[in-house]
């Protein structure tokens, strides 16, 4: 079985790699080049812990293969915060205390800037139906949709309140 | 297994042809589910996201042709579509997540063959056709035609669907489709159901046909269900007589989600409200 070679864009920087046929891009991602911020639940599609963003649109990075993301730009919780900055949503997410045990933050983080690039002003009802698939078992969501909230107020005061 | 990224029609049904264990692969929503469960073993695996015309929607003047491999979350941001055929624009956003949204497709969930696939019963109820790619060219045949039973298609060796075609809209004519699952979002039908209808200036419905989803072996058009609304205003008492009749054609199984008794007579509540909405919005489309 030879091996795929893979161009891609992550997080804004070229990144090249070589995978197998039916290689996930989420195992792309952890095990070549060592982004092991997405994370495997359940392989599925159904938990939402390996969200990433695919040419500017939030899918589960286990339900696609590697071999497609040839000539694409990819967005992972790595890229989220930038020069050593936390982005408002992660500063957000401490404060409020909106995770536990962690394992479904990085999918709910990208999962949650994707959505407040569409909607700086969602309403809860929209943060929960756009978080649909992210599954968390810890916090019961409610702290998770208080931080978001908490983030994007904060993000709408950067953008206008200058 | 390969790995084929097609660059033509004619290299995706001559790979299809010439292997009996390929499979397409548009949004993957299905397709690398079975594989990860392995409950198939492709030879191969051939991406269509590359061929021409095929992630697009465009506007003809027979009506919309939306391209095999557009995704739910690209059906919803097109306006032209989602005001003239509501119905199955929602039908086909109500499938899965914001993630699964992001890649997954109206001619994968069709082609994929589940009884409860969301976005078939409003497909039918809307008269959308199909353009299917194969060895000897194109041809096309109604959504209906697709689906055999579980997992089964009509579709030969060598074929595949590139294209889902929806009819222009006519006046005062509207569209719609409902589902009953136990939570919100994030779950497969228990009974689903499609409507389409038109009316004259009066609101007296002259055209009808409701679907229904996840109560047979594939989602079907319900015969004689137009009929009974033909050349009525939707009084109660037809909506009643639809409800009777589509809870009639249903034949479900029993199982986890919904039994034989509930999913009958939920289906036929379903068809009526989906009728009702149908015709709400015919009446408001003038």
């Amino acid at each position: 079985m030879s091996g795929i070679v893979v161009s891609t864009t992550v997080n804004g920087d070229p990144q090249d790699f070589v995978c197998a046929p039916g290689e996930t891009l989420l195992h792309a991602l952890r095990d070549r080049l060592g982004l092991t911020g997405s994370k495997e639940g359940c392989g599925t599609g159904d938990c939402g812990a390996c969200s990433v963003t695919l040419n500017g649109r939030l899918v589960c990075s286990c339900l696609v293969l590697a071999a497609e993301a040839d000539g694409a730009e990819i967005g992972t919780i790595e890229g989220v915060a930038e020069a050593g900055k936390l982005h408002p949503l992660q500063e957000a997410f401490i404060e409020h205390a909106a995770l536990q045990c962690g394992i479904c933050t990085p999918g709910i983080l990208v999962a949650a800037k994707s959505l407040l690039e569409r909607n700086p002003d969602p309403t809860d009802e929209e943060v929960r139906y756009w978080l649909a698939g992210n599954l968390c078992r810890c916090t019961g969501y409610d702290k998770i949709i208080r931080a978001v909230q908490a983030a994007a107020a904060q993000m709408r005061e950067e953008t206008h309140g200058v | 297994m390969q790995f084929l990224r097609a660059e033509s029609v004619s290299d995706v049904a001559r790979c299809l042809a010439e292997s009996p264990n390929a499979y397409v692969l548009a949004g993957g929503t299905d397709l690398l589910v079975q594989m990860g469960t392995r409950r198939i073993a492709p030879e191969m695996v051939i991406d269509i996201k590359h061929l021409p015309g095929i992630g697009e929607i465009t506007q003809t003047e027979n009506g919309f042709r939306i391209g095999a491999a557009v995704p739910g979350a690209k059906l919803g941001e097109d306006g032209a579509l989602t005001s003239e055929w509501p119905g199955v624009t929602e039908a086909a956003q109500l499938i899965g997540s914001t993630q699964i949204q992001g890649r997954a497709t109206m001619a994968g969930n069709l082609c994929n063959a589940s009884p409860a696939a969301d976005c078939v019963p409003a497909l039918i109820a809307a008269g959308a056709e199909v353009e299917i790619a194969g060895p000897d060219g194109t041809r096309m045949a109604a959504v209906a035609d697709i689906p055999t039973g579980p997992g089964k298609t009509t579709l030969a060796e060598g074929e595949f669907v590139t294209a889902i075609l929806l009819p222009k809209r006519q006046p005062a004519s509207g569209d719609a489709y409902l589902r009953f699952i136990p939570r919100t979002e994030m779950d497969i039908a228990v009974a689903s159901a499609g409507a389409w209808l038109q009316t004259d200036a009066d609101g007296t419905v002259t055209a009808a046909r409701v679907a229904l989803g996840a109560v047979a072996p594939t989602a079907y058009l319900v015969d004689g269900a137009g009929d009974l609304l033909v050349g009525t205003t939707l009084d109660d008492d037809t909506l009643k007589k639809l409800e009777a009749h589509c809870a009639a054609s249903a034949s479900p199984i029993d199982d986890k989600r919904g039994t034989v008794a509930f999913r009958i007579e939920v289906a036929g509540v379903l068809a009526r409200r989906a009728a009702k909405i149908a015709y709400e919005r015919a009446r408001e489309a003038k």
